[in-house]
């Protein structure tokens, strides 16, 4: 995996270097799963991000990183429409999923969202026993589910989100009575078990403690296999631990002295860290600002 | 070098008593216990009243206006009397209201100038006096609807008189249910309808039942419209049906305590006590019902 290849260490300048000891395989061949071109987000008359454009490869994790205000987590929210739901919200410009229009007239983005799943910042787990709040999902979808088979789903969402062992002798018990790092774990099962191809995280860890943090990567990185991630982060170390691309956004001021978010660059995260291509990334990176 | 010099005595202990803290301390002290005095009072009051007529003669017996029946005369139609009109209007007012509740929580936009209008009616009818409810009633329901002086012509008028308080307090415990378990839901492919039937309302039922019992608590106790629906009369049998004539105990209370005979009043009193406790017990259940499903998150 990814951090099995490169090694980060504490620089000189105070910030991150990241030494990459081989290249990620099979990097440039990897299947366009989502595709942004030219998206800008409004909340009402303000335009919060502008001119967006980018490519998630196929089971790779994408991080999205920036300073706070930069828009990453508005991108987020773009690629499963979970933008409609604020008030105000609009967006110009597209987002194609396997070459489809997700903003297109006809899409509902109830299906959307069937695909691409969302685990919050704030673990939100359903005041309901656990065993519910995972087969939440094949149940809104209709699925028609012995309840052998319902079990099974649930059983190999929890293993895969690395829960099961701690809570396969309580499946009845709140959801809420959980730890916050396994509370986290479990809104991932949850997400599991909805069947999504692409699983986008929106700062997963900035409400845990390290060791909860730590669990949760390498659960990330275990998925990655399977699944395609997006992960929004504003821990620069996290990026270049688990992911094989980052994208850089930041925030700057227009004409108008409006901030708005904009996509500085996107490349390999070993050569976003090591050798971006824009002075503001560097500067980031450095810890230069931000 | 320290602010306290080494000359004066550090005095930590009070120097002089705080009047301001002690008055107010007391004035308010003197508010709850005049408030709770006073309720405690009218209580020992009507149960030192109608103390010897507090038996089963209270549900066994029919009303009479008749000074020599009054020994064996009872208030029986009039608790079945309530027991129809309020659970008739249990039945309407409370799939309207939090059906109403839903729709303005969670699919009105608030943007929209109809919606505002809608709410703001929704506020103003909640402080509409109850007699105007009951005008209301006799004026459209009961004479241009045609359903005469019956429980159902009661319970809709009722119903509408409490429609308000249901929708606030629907309204209200569908609010405190965190937006973030709407978009969890919403984020796992959940419809709106799913995410509204399956997470709000099952979180919001407990603030739901408790303004609801609250709410048809008011309708128990309510008299005033009643008394342009035809509860007045002196109704000797038991309501069979929602077009059935009928009386409620606050008006068989009412009437009770007009006529001019010994005998009259007790029972009055008994049936006072009768309906303080059903109100109560019905406020505890709110109360337990609130405590016991406290907020989870």
């Amino acid at each position: 995996m990814v951090n099995d290849m490169v090694t980060v260490m504490p620089s000189s300048r105070g910030g991150v270097e990241i030494t990459p000891q081989e290249k990620v395989p099979n990097y440039r061949e990897a299947q366009t799963v989502l595709e942004m071109r030219d998206v800008s987000v409004s909340y009402g008359a303000f335009k919060a991000v502008r001119h967006v454009d980018l490519r998630i490869g196929e089971r790779e994790i994408t991080a999205l990183i920036g300073p706070s205000g930069c828009g990453k987590s508005t991108v987020l929210r773009a690629l499963n429409r979970m933008n409609d739901l604020v008030p105000g919200a609009s967006m110009t410009g597209s987002v194609t999923y396997h070459d489809q229009d997700i903003y297109a007239s006809q899409v509902d983005p109830i299906e959307v969202r069937r695909h691409i799943g969302m685990v919050f910042q704030k673990p939100t787990p359903f005041p309901k026993s656990i065993y519910d709040n995972v087969a939440y999902g094949p149940r809104v979808h209709g699925r028609k589910l012995s309840k052998a088979e319902l079990d099974d789903v649930v059983e190999e969402a929890l293993t895969g989100a690395a829960l099961w062992d701690e809570v396969k002798n309580k499946l009845k018990a709140s959801g809420l009575s959980l730890s916050g790092g396994q509370q986290q774990r479990l809104c991932i099962a949850r997400t599991i078990a909805a069947g999504p191809e692409v699983i986008l995280a929106d700062e997963p860890c900035s409400a845990l403690d390290p060791i909860a943090t730590s669990r949760i990567e390498e659960l990330l990185l275990e998925l990655a296999k399977k699944y395609t991630i997006v992960i929004v982060t504003h821990n620069m170390q996290q990026a270049a631990r688990i992911s094989d691309r980052t994208a850089f956004f930041t925030a700057e001021l227009d004409d108008d002295g409006e901030r708005f978010g904009r996509l500085v660059e996107m490349d390999q995260t070993t050569t976003i860290f090591n050798s971006p291509g824009d002075r503001r990334t560097a500067d980031y990176i450095a810890g230069r600002f931000g | 070098m320290s602010a306290q010099s080494l000359n004066t005595p550090l005095v930590l202990t009070r120097r002089r008593p705080r009047l301001a803290e002690l008055a107010f301390n007391f004035a308010i002290r003197a508010c709850v216990f005049f408030a709770l005095g006073f309720l405690l009072a009218l209580l020992a009051f009507v149960v030192y009243k109608g103390w010897s007529r507090l038996d089963s003669r209270l549900w066994e017996g029919m009303p009479t206006a008749r000074k020599s029946r009054i020994d064996t005369a009872g208030v029986q139609s009039a608790i079945l009397g309530t027991l129809w009109v309020v659970l008739t209007t249990a039945a309407i007012a409370l799939p309207l209201g939090i059906s109403a509740a839903i729709y303005l929580e969670e699919y009105a936009d608030n943007r929209r100038w109809y919606n505002r209008i809608l709410e703001l009616n929704i506020q103003n009818l909640a402080g509409v006096p109850s007699i105007v409810f009951g005008i209301l009633g006799l004026g459209i329901i009961a004479r241009a609807f045609g359903l005469g002086f019956s429980v159902i012509t009661a319970a809709i008028t009722l119903a509408l008189l409490v429609l308000p308080t249901v929708i606030i307090a629907s309204r209200e415990a569908i609010r405190a249910v965190p937006s973030s378990i709407r978009h969890a839901s919403l984020a796992l492919g959940a419809s709106k309808w799913q995410t509204v039937w399956r997470q709000v309302l099952p979180a919001a039922v407990p603030g739901i039942a408790t303004g609801s019992i609250l709410a048809v608590s008011r309708a128990i106790g309510e008299a005033a419209p009643l008394l342009m629906l035809g509860a007045v009369t002196l109704v000797l049998f038991n309501p069979d049906g929602f077009d059935s004539v009928y009386t409620t105990l606050p008006i068989q209370i009412f009437n009770l305590i007009k006529a001019p005979f010994d005998g009259f009043q007790e029972l009055a009193s008994a049936a006072i006590v009768l309906l303080l406790a059903i109100l109560l017990a019905m406020n505890a259940l709110a109360i337990f019902i609130r405590n016991r499903y406290a907020k989870k998150w």
